[in-house]
């Protein structure tokens, strides 16, 4: 690269911008930019009624799990009491010097080889990038610059599609401010007060190439990266406590053009909801000013959760200029092939791969489905049993097939929702009255036409799984109700009661169980009167939903569906509850 | 001229094994230095801070020890000060910057752990250039320190205060830093021994950093024989410090009189021209050929990137200063001024906390850095280190130490140089080794037609402290035969 | 080299530096920082394609430490320097927009 100093990479600028010549636009390591075509590419239109679509690239910062910073021995621990995780080096105190942590080195290349390969693993150098912020002990962050730990990996999406991965580098994390008066917010603060617990936290910055092509990509990138992370125990991956954050770098160009235009990054995306809402409302404003002749300025804007909105961030009269230059108190990391071999060795089986496994069991195709199995760490090896079970129950396989058993980590439950889309059966939380949580997801194919049974995993997600109660069900078991379930024999509802007396009483199936209870499935008629009923009750909200726009009926749905089980004691049907209010409306 | 005496003081060498024997109290030996701070420190001003209290119990500590049976160590009993920017648990560490004035560091630099497990008493934390920057210690925001042989000039910098206090037996021993010169030439106005040595060596944590890919830590003493004492006492390897050589420290002590009989030595063409004074120039020659007379083989070399060295140097180290100094910022210690938002509070901080030398050199660096000019100056630069040390290396094919100058000139009046650039000529000789990497030391060696001392410079490769010393050893000899001779 | 540092590259690094300089003074540094550029433009004259830069003298790589958890600072000792301290955390003015 020329210039080591300008710290992004020069993608989507001038090239295009102002015509100045056919320049080819490079990422941060002077590879040229490209973009891949999608089956699944969101489309905004511009005030005008052009289109444009969406390039889009993510840098995802996960805070490793190691137990002290990225260059001193302090704790690394959440959530303890301020400045009370720190030493002088933390500090960045007159005289200190930084020393590498080998485990931070060490999931570093993990993450490599999960994504690209041993190969994708880097002799590295260590930076400093200078800035002036109070959070920054030494007002210079320890980064990684023009070589990086791990460059060239790719994610393979549920849904197929591949995002390259840039680069990943190690840095350490910023301590945390709070601002005094102003309602907690930055603005209109009287003062601020620093605590440096954060502070030196190792990070692994991820950075995609620019190959996500919709907000449905997007979140599918982040939870399976997520789920990579989780897997590998490179991090805990927790959105919510800030151990992972997402930061979305947005352009667009006119759809069906190969330009690469300016992007923006944004930032403050805490969760997969933010991040889609965020990057459709980018996309469509930078839409708005290409469509205007206006130009757009490259900058870094920030996501108002509350007002929907990003905004330009207030902090700089000039651009930032970081004056990287190599860490002169810290020597190169040179890994060896045996050690990276070695850590290659010992990688779990990864969410692609596992996705491959899983449809071979469930003899689907699976370029045409996608199952995403939810599972917490520790109940992978069930899910995987149950689905053969489901199989050679099935398929007349008879017991005794081999059932393989292989390691699954993947998404958390309270993110099924977001990745598998709005579906009314989720439950997330606690089932009233229950002392578990229970979802089932089923994720459609982006080609949802007519084709193989779905097939959807019954899966017990809270904690108790993984305790004495996982152990007492038994995969067999297991699958026998999640057959009852899709064939309708049983509501969802239904089965997750069910589900809750499996897990303690090993003596027991689905079927006997459902019986007792005196569980049937609610005929077609019956589901009829019982929705109607519920529309003569609602004539406003009915209005609402007949008339209304997709948007609008997905809301209300839920809560027609809702009334309709109170109704029935939550012995319909949701889908089918739902289809017949549809064929209402319509008809 | 007005002049502070050193007479009477003792070596270091001497003192350990006396207190060590038990014929000596160390609390004699301090008290004797305190009688001598008392006397000349008002005129010389080495000090920032005299220890008393800590030096005194120190001092009982070891004696302590002695009456016990125990052995306190190789610097038992030895008076030594600190510069003031080595981090003193407890004790007050400014760099002589009004941004630190009174600030109290929680914790020890590594190497003042080694000093006091070795047995040594703290005297004091010396005077030094503003956060070492400087040839002349006259940066200090605390005024300048004055050479003991002369009160009316500047004893070098920027470790000027651990210099002059070696010097007028203030202490037995000191420790400096050394950047680009900051030990060497201040060792040379000063006439005693000061070392530089490879870097890596000496572990720098604790050391409040200038420009970490040059700075080192090394000795001021009044004998070659006490510098390598306390040389070994702090060199080794240290885990906090990611840049510390993980080899075993040279054996400098035990081969200190092999003599150099057969030793290669080169007396470096470029650092003997004309922007040396002559009577420099003069004691040089008379060292080289000393060290011939004593069987050495002396020849001229040349070392053609040495040129350089200046201007690459003040690329790098501002450089890296700009950064290291971006943490004074009235946050989490130090100078604040307040101010109505953060920003301003900052800008008002450090701009009444640093001087000017440090504000220019940090806008030096800061510049050298920026977006646009990385590659023409910072870039070029450490592409110029890599010049100075292939040529080094291909002198180090043909030789086993190297002499030249360590000052242009013997000691200059207080106030004489007001121009930077032409302050920054002090370091021609000098600089190279930090940009290499490389160990150096200064000899005394006789004085110019001023009168004033004049140091000999020797260089050796990488860890090569061995033959360097040895050729100190032989050169201090020849300027012991030398003076006699004269007087 | 580049062309000769001026009053405004001056003002803008004193920015970037989070120094204010006063009018005397950036007239002074200007001159003075112009004078070393100009000596250190023997520098910039040479032909060094191919020359590998040296960051580090001494030739180390690798040098790690193990995850293990060492001594911390307890907050107190930490708080003692502070200037300003409030909720066992360090205290600053309004601090003017968001972290880069």
């Amino acid at each position: 690269m020329t210039d080591p100093t300008s710290p992004e990479p020069t993608s989507g600028g001038p090239s295009s911008r102002d015509g100045a010549g056919p320049r080819v636009p490079t990422d941060s390591l002077g590879n040229p930019i490209t973009v891949p075509d999608s089956a699944d590419i969101t489309v905004v239109t511009a005030a005008d009624g052009s289109r444009w679509e969406l390039v889009c690239g993510l840098e995802v910062h996960a805070e490793l799990a190691t137990a002290t910073k990225m260059f001193s021995g302090a704790p690394n621990h959440f959530g303890d009491e301020p400045n009370t995780n720190i030493d002088p080096v933390t500090l960045g105190l007159p005289g200190t010097l930084p020393v590498i942590n080998e485990k931070a080195v060490e999931l570093a290349i993990r993450f490599g080889c999960a994504v690209g390969g041993p190969e994708s693993v880097r002799r590295s150098v260590f930076s400093r990038k200078n800035y002036f912020y109070p959070d920054m002990p030494k007002n210079f962050q320890i980064s990684q610059y023009d070589q990086p730990i791990v460059v060239d990996g790719n994610l393979e999406l549920a849904s197929g599609h591949v995002v390259g991965i840039e680069r990943a580098h190690l840095e350490e994390d910023t301590g945390k401010s709070t601002h005094v008066g102003g309602a907690g917010r930055i603005t209109g603060a009287d003062h601020s007060l620093v605590d440096y617990n954060r502070a030196g936290v190792p990070l692994l910055e991820i950075v995609s190439r620019p190959h996500v092509r919709s907000t449905d990509q997007a979140r599918q990138y982040v939870a399976e990266l997520r789920s990579i992370l989780v897997a590998c125990a490179i991090s805990d991956g927790k959105m919510e406590e800030g151990s992972m954050r997402v930061d979305a770098n947005v352009s667009v160009r006119p759809e069906g053009s190969q330009e690469i235009r300016t992007r923006c990054e944004i930032k403050n995306l805490n969760s997969l909801r933010s991040l889609a809402r965020a990057i459709e409302y980018e996309a469509t404003r930078q839409a708005d000013l290409h469509a205007a002749g206006e130009r757009l300025v490259q900058e870094t804007r920030h996501w108002d959760e509350a007002e929907g909105r990003t905004g330009t961030m207030r902090s700089k009269e000039e651009a930032d200029d970081y004056r990287y230059f190599p860490e002169p108190d810290l020597v190169p990391v040179d890994p060896s092939p045996e050690w990276i071999a070695e850590i290659a060795a010992l990688l779990p089986m990864l969410p692609a791969a596992r996705r491959a496994r899983l449809a071979d069991i469930a003899g689907e195709d699976r370029t045409a489905e996608s199952i995403v199995v939810i599972v917490d760490r520790g109940q992978d090896d069930q899910a995987l049993s149950a689905m053969a079970w489901v199989t050679r129950l099935t398929t007349g396989g008879g017991d005794d097939a081999v059932v393989e058993s292989a390691s699954v980590d993947v998404v958390a439950s309270e993110d099924a929702g977001a990745v598998a889309g709005p579906d009314p059966r989720i439950a997330s939380g606690a089932d009233a009255g229950a002392a578990w949580s229970v979802d089932q997801v089923t994720l459609d194919a982006a080609s949802a036409a007519p084709g193989p049974a779905r097939t959807r995993v019954l899966v017990h997600t809270a904690q108790n799984l993984a305790g004495d109660g996982g152990a007492a069900l038994a995969p067999r078991r297991l699958a026998e109700l999640v057959l009852l379930d899709s064939s309708g024999q049983l509501t969802a509802t239904q089965a997750k009661q069910v589900l809750a007396v499996l897990v303690v009483d090993p003596s027991t199936n689905a079927a006997a169980v459902a019986q007792a209870k005196g569980f049937e499935a609610m005929d077609a008629g019956a589901l009829e009167l019982a929705v109607d009923a519920v529309i003569a009750a609602n004539p406003t909200e009915w209005e609402q939903f007949r008339d209304g726009d997709p948007k609008v009926r997905g809301k209300l749905t839920g809560f027609f569906v809702g009334q309709v089980m109170k109704a029935t004691k939550g012995q319909a049907d949701g889908k089918s509850a739902t289809a017949l209010l549809t064929s209402r409306a319509s008809g | 001229m007005s002049a502070v005496d050193a007479g009477g003081a003792d070596t270091a060498v001497r003192i350990a094994a006396a207190v060590r024997a038990g014929e000596r109290s160390a609390v004699d030996v301090l008290d004797a230095h305190l009688a001598r701070i008392d006397t000349g420190e008002a005129d010389v001003h080495a000090f920032n801070l005299v220890m008393v209290d800590a030096a005194r119990a120190a001092a009982a500590a070891v004696d302590a020890r002695v009456a016990a049976g125990e052995d306190p160590g190789s610097l038992a009993g030895v008076p030594i000060a600190l510069k003031d920017n080595l981090c003193t648990r407890g004790v007050a560490t400014t760099c002589s910057s009004k941004i630190l004035e009174g600030w109290v560091p929680p914790y020890d630099a590594a190497v003042v752990e080694r000093v006091w497990a070795s047995g040594g008493v703290p005297v004091g934390k010396t005077n030094l250039d503003e956060f070492a920057m400087g040839s002349s210690t006259e940066n200090s925001a605390f005024g300048p320190t004055r050479n003991p042989h002369d009160l009316t000039k500047v004893p070098g910098g920027s470790s000027g205060g651990s210099a002059a206090a070696v010097a007028a037996g203030f202490a037995a021993l000191s420790l400096g830093s050394d950047t680009g010169g900051s030990i060497r030439q201040p060792a040379a106005l000063c006439g005693v021994v000061g070392v530089k040595p490879t870097y890596g060596l000496v572990s720098r944590y604790g050391l409040i950093a200038f420009a970490s890919s040059l700075d080192q830590i090394g000795p001021f003493a009044t004998t070659v024989a006490d510098a390598a004492v306390l040389l070994e006492a702090i060199a080794g390897h240290d885990p906090a410090d990611a840049t510390s050589i993980p080899r075993a420290v040279p054996r400098i002590v035990d081969h200190l009189d092999d003599g150099v009989d057969g030793l290669r030595v080169g007396v470096v063409t470029e650092l003997m021209g004309d922007g040396i004074n002559p009577d420099v120039r003069g004691r040089v020659r008379e060292a080289a050929d000393a060290l011939a007379e004593s069987g050495a083989k002396v020849e001229e070399v040349s070392v053609p990137a040495v040129m350089f060295g200046l201007s690459a140097y003040y690329l790098i180290a501002p450089a890296e200063a700009s950064s290291n100094l971006a943490r004074f910022d009235g946050v989490r210690y130090g100078l604040r001024i307040d101010a109505p938002t953060t920003n301003e509070m900052m800008v008002a901080s450090r701009t009444a906390g640093f001087g000017d030398e440090v504000k220019r050199r940090i806008m030096l660096g800061t510049y050298a850095l920026s977006a646009g000019y990385y590659d023409a100056f910072y870039g070029q630069a450490q592409k110029v280190r890599t010049l100075i040390c292939r040529d080094f290396d291909a002198a180090y094919e043909r030789f086993d130490v190297l002499l030249a100058p360590t000052s242009p000139t013997t000691a200059f009046d207080v106030g004489a140089i007001a121009d930077p650039l032409a302050m920054y000529m002090n370091d021609v000789c000098t600089i190279p080794s930090n940009l290499a990497g490389h160990p150096a030391m200064s000899v005394p060696f006789g004085t110019g037609s001023d009168g004033l001392p004049v140091g000999v410079q020797v260089l050796a490769p990488a860890l090569g402290e061995v033959a360097m010393f040895q050729t100190a050893a032989a050169v201090e000899a020849a300027a012991l035969t030398v003076r006699e001779a004269r007087s | 080299m580049s062309a000769r540092i001026t009053r405004d590259d001056v003002v803008h690094v004193a920015k970037l530096a989070r120094l204010e300089l006063d009018d005397a003074r950036i007239e002074t540094f200007t001159a003075q920082l112009a004078a070393v550029l100009e000596h250190a433009s023997d520098v910039g004259a040479l032909d060094l394609a191919g020359v590998p830069p040296t960051s580090h003298p001494y030739p180390l790589v690798n040098v790690l430490r193990a995850d293990e958890v060492g001594a911390t600072l307890p907050s107190h000792e930490a708080l003692a320097g502070a200037p300003q301290a409030e909720s066992g955390r360090f205290r600053v003015p309004t601090i003017l927009g968001e972290a880069p």
